[in-house]
């Protein structure tokens, strides 16, 4: 695809997308330090998450005004347009994900607090999960929007059908959403474990319900890095796949 | 990108709550096999835009050129919905504004000018040499890119056309004129003064004239080639308002180079290129996901 003629646009849509990367590898460490400061009881590492939270707020800000920017400004059409409505849905679905370490760290300094219970084998798979899902979402984005801009002239003759932008990018999207179930599932087992055991040893009690809602918060990463992905094939094939049940085979 | 059933554009879209997937709750089970993000049973009847379903020009295999050798439109074929605004949009020399002049026979002012393929508009065939060429520009009015108004008053402007039809009743006359130009949106403006001259009013009301001089004939089509580049934003956002109301009785084919003009007052977009019909479909379709290359640069802004 060949440069906008305006450059002063393409500038524009270039650095949109550098923020919403940015805002993705950060939000990608808050998550990763986030559960590793319970893991480890690292009550330090988990206050330096809850610090860092305004950085993404910020960033939040800032993509939401570099978009309104050029929808007022320059008026997007087909794949621009795409590109910056995913990228104002992306940027909130990822400042979810920041509050969401925000709240995991403040479970683990609360849980520091007390003895350690048992690990949860689930958590960590749980955990590592709903990373893949929103580091894999994010992927997706970068390949997909890497078209919007700074690809080497390949216009096609004219008539010629859109050929697939960033082609694994969809594919790839597509399987973040259904890795969504297994994340569901994993949840409901240690909502199980964890009510059965406050039954049996009610002092546990506090404790087992924080790391439920620990679970809760994975869950809801999980969600979120769905809600990206939904966007991207959005973004890649200008379909929606939002709501859908049971999930398309292939898009 | 393969076309698949799509939610119906156009449609209002209410969603129910979300059912809760990870309860184990199926939702596909109440809904049958309804795609879940589709308008719930019962809602997506209600189309929210007008619908196409009659065809008002036919437009067939139709090649034109100027000199006999530079084919100007090559093979062009389209269905032009009655009652619906469709606009035509591409780059300079791409042949919109020529297309749209055959519609009104307007090239066969040009000499050497050479057209194959068929037109039928409403019922017509329109490119049939015994045709009555005045009798078609009755049918299918155009108001050009400069406002042309005749150096008369206001009211013979508009009265000039049901004229010459051979309406001479004054009463009559008067009517026709009033209601011309309420539907051009001119009235308020123009009725203390419509025995002055015409020249005296603005640019925008000039076009508005122009419009309601057009439809004082009752034509069934409205080609407007460039309606508003000579406007400023105002008199161009009042044609469009009046380009929506004028929908609901005559079919309108417009010709822009402004596309966020096309995206805001047509429902259907045809890109034109170096002759040819690139794209041509709903317009909300066009502007936000086209199928073809061409079609993405150009409203992307990707010249190449």
């Amino acid at each position: 695809m060949p440069l906008h003629t305006d450059s002063q646009y393409e500038e524009e849509l270039q650095q949109l997308r550098a923020k919403v990367l940015e805002m993705g590898g950060l939000v990608e460490k808050q998550i990763g330090d986030a559960f590793t400061s319970f893991v480890e009881r690292d009550s330090q590492t988990a206050r330096a998450v809850i610090e860092r939270d305004h950085m993404v707020n910020y960033l939040d800000v800032v993509i939401d005004e570099a978009c309104i920017r050029l929808l007022a400004l320059y008026q997007p059409a087909a794949r621009d347009l795409r590109f910056i409505t995913t990228s104002l849905r992306i940027s909130t679905d990822l400042e979810r994900i920041g509050d969401i370490a925000e709240n995991i760290c403040e479970r683990a300094i609360e849980l520091n607090q007390e003895a350690p219970l048992a690990p949860r084998p689930e958590l960590p798979e749980m955990a590592e999960g709903a990373r893949a899902m929103l580091r894999d979402s994010l992927d997706a984005f970068l390949q997909s929007s890497s078209d919007v801009s700074v690809t080497p002239d390949t216009r096609l003759s004219v008539g010629e059908k859109l050929s697939d932008f960033g082609s694994e990018a969809p594919d790839l999207a597509l399987s973040v959403c259904q890795h969504d179930d297994r994340i569901d599932d994993l949840t409901a087992q240690i909502f199980n474990t964890m009510l059965s055991q406050m039954r049996q040893e009610p002092e546990y009690a506090s404790r087992a319900m924080r790391i439920l809602f620990i679970a809760k918060y994975l869950e809801r990463v999980a969600d979120h890095a769905t809600n990206i992905a939904e966007m991207v094939i959005y973004l890649a094939k200008g379909k929606s796949i939002r709501h859908l049940s049971p999930l398309p085979e292939s898009v | 990108m393969e076309s698949q059933e799509k939610p119906p554009v156009g449609h209002a879209v209410t969603l129910p709550p979300r059912p809760d997937s990870g309860n184990g709750h199926d939702p596909t089970a109440q809904r049958g096999n309804v795609p879940s993000n589709t308008a719930p049973k019962g809602l997506d009847t209600v189309p929210l835009f007008g619908t196409c379903d009659t065809v008002e020009i036919e437009i067939r295999d139709v090649c034109l050129s100027y000199d006999g050798t530079t084919q100007t439109l090559k093979h062009i074929n389209m269905d032009i919905a009655k009652g619906q605004v469709t606009a035509f949009i591409g780059p300079s020399g791409c042949g919109k504004s020529t297309l749209l002049r055959c519609l009104n026979r307007l090239n066969d002012l040009v000499d050497g000018c050479t057209i194959s393929g068929s037109i039928v508009v409403g019922g017509l065939q329109i490119l049939d040499q015994t045709l009555d060429v005045t009798d078609l520009r009755k049918r299918v009015g155009m108001v050009f890119q400069k406002p042309n108004p005749f150096p008369k008053t206001i009211y013979e402007n508009v009265a000039y056309g049901p004229r010459v039809l051979g309406i001479h009743n004054k009463a009559q006359l008067d009517d026709i004129v009033e209601k011309s130009l309420r539907a051009a949106a001119l009235w308020e403006e123009a009725k203390d003064r419509l025995y002055d001259n015409a020249l005296g009013l603005s640019g925008g009301q000039h076009q508005r004239l122009c419009i309601a001089r057009t439809i004082a004939v009752e034509p069934e089509v409205v080609l407007m080639d460039e309606p508003c580049s000579a406007l400023d934003p105002i008199a161009t956002a009042k044609i469009e308002e009046l380009i929506h109301e004028l929908k609901k009785q005559y079919t309108i084919v417009i010709v822009t180079h402004n596309m966020q003009q096309a995206a805001r007052v047509s429902d259907f977009t045809a890109f034109m290129y170096l002759g040819e019909l690139i794209e041509f479909g709903k317009t909300e379709k066009l502007f936000t996901t086209p199928e073809k290359q061409a079609t993405e640069d150009y409203i992307t802004g990707r010249f190449g």
